[in-house]
């Protein structure tokens, strides 16, 4: 699709954070060592290398893997003992302490909100475990526990859980809800508004802990109905197991063992009870789900990933229907009264027989309780979609459609009431394409515009089929009323107002991941002319990489534009924009150096000139800090992964002498 | 559904399946369940799908992303030749595998799974889809450009350049162009 791919923080590492909760908790529940330690050993080992990484990083005299440029220079310079150098290396010395610090400070500003919500999650994830672990261990279960031992509590234990995480895991996708929790949070406080950017990753958490849980739950039943199958097949009356299994043939209502014939085998069992027919179809639809929202599906097929995802409907039906045949049994009350488990256990061969005082125990299942937890969330979902439609309803008119010759179409519409800022990206839905297909794009136009304009890419399907009906092929003039309708649902994601707060901005795009930088830099080009606010940014450095030429153009048109006005205003130093190109072929090569000399470039028209290859981020970095010494430099990426932990070092590196770079990855 | 190649999709599922089967085989056999040599052909079967699988197939369009270390197993699927390369087969051969899964409980779920996915993988075959295996690429030798048909062998026949260097009075009486720039004596 088009559109920019979000660089997000993923952090599994969440995962392995929350580990740190489960290790104070060790001596506190020796019975259920094994649980956490399963559950924690691959987070343990997480949490044990980046403890030891931080602490390696705070002693100067630590190992380091990726040492930079600087750090060996500082060692070397540290073997002179002379007087001088000594002065130095202790100068020196308490500067990377304090930088230490403040990379921590940093790390804990943006992470720390993020850590701790995952291990409040992990946290009543084992509370839950445990408690209802320990709930089957009384003795009104006394007598199941009889013919299933510990597998009831080890298949009850993960049902809670998912009750749980199934409850949590519609949340993060009603994003018109979370639009509005943003915009309320916005004001106290950015950091926990942008915690609200990573939606999808917590989705994907919780998901995966539900296949978790599933896994242990299914494994448990497997060892519960071949438990029940074995005692209603021990045909030997002095057996309690059997016993118990025969309790209930007169009224089918007072039994204990679900398996209620022994001519019968677990598998039929489980097709003919609600418990385990549901149980199959909502595991079928996991795991399809599951299967098809792999890394590779998803960014290739995203059609069969959206469609598949579409079996959670089925899913949460046969959630909620699947304690429905009340297959979970124990004594009831009044038969507790009468009946004491401890005392009468061994006396089964005599049970309500005269004479005695323990008679036949009396069972009876629990009501299903799954629907008290997604019924809250399954309600705000269906309100989410209903929000959807309601704003796929409202008008968008196209005003303008350019065809860039990059394959890159943008479309400038018009909606009323359409609010944006800087950084935001809609969904856009159109019905005469397909009903059920929405797709993000981030917004190119400024929020100062009184249209919205999104550049798309066209990659496939619904994207070729957008050009075809925007007239793409056709070189008449189309009249207005032809195009096609148009939804747009949004904007979303967090503003990046945070580029208008640093003086010096950096400014990184990676290919299409230019496409943010575009509303960012028609806006604060708005604020600085036409609306003459006094804008803090103070000059603006742009890097833009780009594997081939043709992906210029759209842009390159913004950027001359931009140009001829500064000139115009005198402001030609607010801006400095380098584009590079990474790869490039011989004949183009052969071209460029002929064009050498040309006042403008010959691939872009700009007056800077296009460089060749990847930029050298420490000479970059190293000239911004000698040209603005003291001040607080804000480095924006929209990109690749690899990039962000490049320029991460980096603005470490550099924090040193004298201008301090602020990596914000979180905003693209 | 666009231009999805459903063999990728089918690999995935397989892959799972395998790993379900043989999750179920383990449980039925470590439980000593009843119908135990069912839970053991399921520990076999889940086995064998998971590696027949677990090599990536290279995509028609597009580039093909590697699971890790796969390229021992691309050679060893590699060697089947069609039987590997043939999608109705491994549909078949999925479809085989599953059934005697369907006699237990522990290997139920596995034996449902692969059945979709033997499901999918027809699909993918009647779509005209095949494996093909990915291979590093060996890169050609570095050629030199196609303008240097040989490096010469000899010096040029001119003199060093110490002696090349033309006075700047002299300049109108130099016959060629200096290959360096032309200075007063240093």
């Amino acid at each position: 699709m088009g559109g920019c791919s979000r660089v997000r923080n993923t952090a599994a590492v969440g995962l392995c954070h929350g580990c740190v909760f489960y290790v104070t908790l060790l001596p506190v529940l020796p019975p259920l060592q094994a649980t956490v330690l399963i559950q924690s050993s691959p987070g343990l080992l997480g949490v044990l290398w980046i403890s030891l990484r931080a602490t390696w990083d705070s002693s100067p005299a630590g190992l380091h893997n990726d040492q930079t440029t600087r750090e060996r220079q500082w060692r070397r310079s540290t073997l002179r003992y002379q007087r001088g150098h000594r002065a130095e290396f202790v100068r020196r010395r308490v500067s990377k302490a304090q930088l230490k610090l403040n990379i921590m400070g940093n790390f804990a500003a943006n992470e720390g909100l993020s850590i701790f919500v995952i291990l409040v999650w992990l946290g009543i994830n084992v509370f839950l475990f445990v408690h209802f672990y320990m709930a089957f261990l009384f003795d009104r279960y006394y007598y199941t526990r009889v013919i299933l031992g510990h597998a009831l509590s080890w298949a009850r234990a993960p049902a809670a859980c998912l009750n749980f995480n199934c409850m949590l895991i519609l949340l993060p996708v009603c994003r018109n809800l979370l639009s509005f929790l943003r915009g309320s949070i916005q004001h106290c406080s950015r950091t926990a508004a942008r915690q609200l950017d990573r939606n999808i990753t917590f989705h994907k958490l919780v998901a995966y802990m539900i296949a978790f849980h599933t896994a242990i739950h299914i494994i448990a039943h497997l060892f519960n109905f071949e438990r029940f199958m074995d005692s209603q097949l021990m045909i030997n009356s002095s057996s309690l197991p059997y016993v118990l299994s025969q309790i209930g043939n007169n009224d089918n209502r007072s039994y204990l063992n679900p398996i209620r014939s022994n001519e019968t085998n677990p598998t039929i069992v489980m097709f003919t009870s609600i418990a385990g027919l549901t149980g199959v179809v909502i595991t079928l639809a996991l795991i399809l789900i599951i299967t098809s929202s792999m890394e590779v599906i998803r960014r290739s097929y995203f059609e069969v990933f959206w469609f598949t995802h579409h079996l959670f409907i089925v899913f949460f039906i046969g959630l909620v229907l699947h304690g429905a045949g009340c297959i979970v049994r124990g004594q009831t009350i009044e038969s507790e009264k009468v009946h004491n488990p401890i005392e009468c256990h061994s006396q089964f061969e005599t049970w309500g027989q005269n004479g005695t005082n323990c008679p036949e125990p009396v069972f009876a299942g629990n009501p299903p309780m799954t629907w008290k937890w997604v019924v809250g969330p399954m309600f705000l979902y269906v309100c989410e979609r209903l929000v959807r439609f309601y704003r796929s309803q409202q008008k968008v008119v196209i005003t303008k459609v350019v065809m860039h010759p990059s394959k890159t179409l943008e479309l400038q519409m018009k909606k009323k009431g359409f609010k944006m800022e800087v950084g935001q990206y809609v969904f856009i839905q159109c019905p005469s394409i397909s009903q059920l297909e929405w797709h993000p794009f981030t917004l190119t136009s400024a929020p100062e515009e009184d249209h919205l304009s999104v550049h798309i890419r066209i990659v496939g399907d619904w994207t070729q089929a957008i050009y075809t009906a925007c007239g793409g092929d056709k070189t008449v003039v189309l009249d207005a009323w032809t195009l096609p309708k148009m939804a747009v649902d949004g904007p979303f994601g967090t503003a990046s107002e945070d580029v208008f707060r640093y003086e010096v901005v950096m400014l990184v795009g990676a290919g299409i991941g230019v496409t943010p930088f575009a509303s960012v830099l028609k806006s604060v080009w708005y604020k600085h002319v036409q609306e003459n606010k006094n804008v803090f940014t103070k000059k603006i450095y742009f890097y833009w990489l780009c594997p081939e030429t043709q992906a210029f153009e759209w842009f390159a048109d913004l950027l001359q534009s931009l140009e001829r006005q500064m000139t115009e205003k005198n402001m030609s130093d607010f801006l400095s924009y380098n584009i590079y190109l990474t790869r490039w072929k011989d004949a183009e090569a052969a071209h460029l150096r002929v064009q050498y000399e040309a006042e403008d470039d010959p691939i872009t028209g700009l007056k800077q000139k296009t460089r060749y290859g990847k930029p050298n981020w420490e000479n970059e970095f190293s000239a911004i800090a000698t040209q603005h010494p003291g001040s607080k430099v804000g480095v924006f990426l929209c990109g690749p992964t690899a990039l962000a932990t490049a320029l991460g070092k980096q603005c470490h590196s550099h924090t040193e002498s004298g201008a301090e770079f602020i990596f914000n990855k979180e905003n693209f | 559904m666009g231009k999805i190649e459903w063999a990728m999709w089918a690999n995935e599922q397989a892959l799972a399946a395998g790993l379900i089967y043989a999750t179920g085989g383990i449980v039925g056999v470590a439980g000593q369940f009843r119908g135990w040599q069912f839970a053991a052909f399921g520990i076999a079967a889940g086995v064998f799908v998971c590696l027949l699988e677990y090599p990536r197939s290279k995509r028609a369009k597009g580039t093909s992303v590697e699971r890790t270390g796969q390229y021992c197993f691309t050679v060893c699927v590699k060697a089947f030749g069609p039987l590997t390369r043939n999608y109705y087969f491994r549909a078949f051969l999925h479809a085989a595998l599953c059934v005697p899964g369907g006699f237990m409980l522990a290997t139920v779920l596995g034996s449902v799974c692969l059945a979709i996915a033997s499901l999918i993988y027809l699909s993918a075959a009647i779509h005209g889809e095949h494996w093909e295996p990915i291979l590093p690429r060996t890169e050609p030798p570095k050629r030199v450009g196609e303008s240097i048909k040989e490096p010469p062998q000899n010096p040029p026949p001119r003199p060093p350049p110490e002696l090349r260097r033309k006075k700047v009075d002299n300049l109108e009486t130099a016959a060629y162009d200096n290959p360096m720039s032309v200075t007063i004596n240093e």
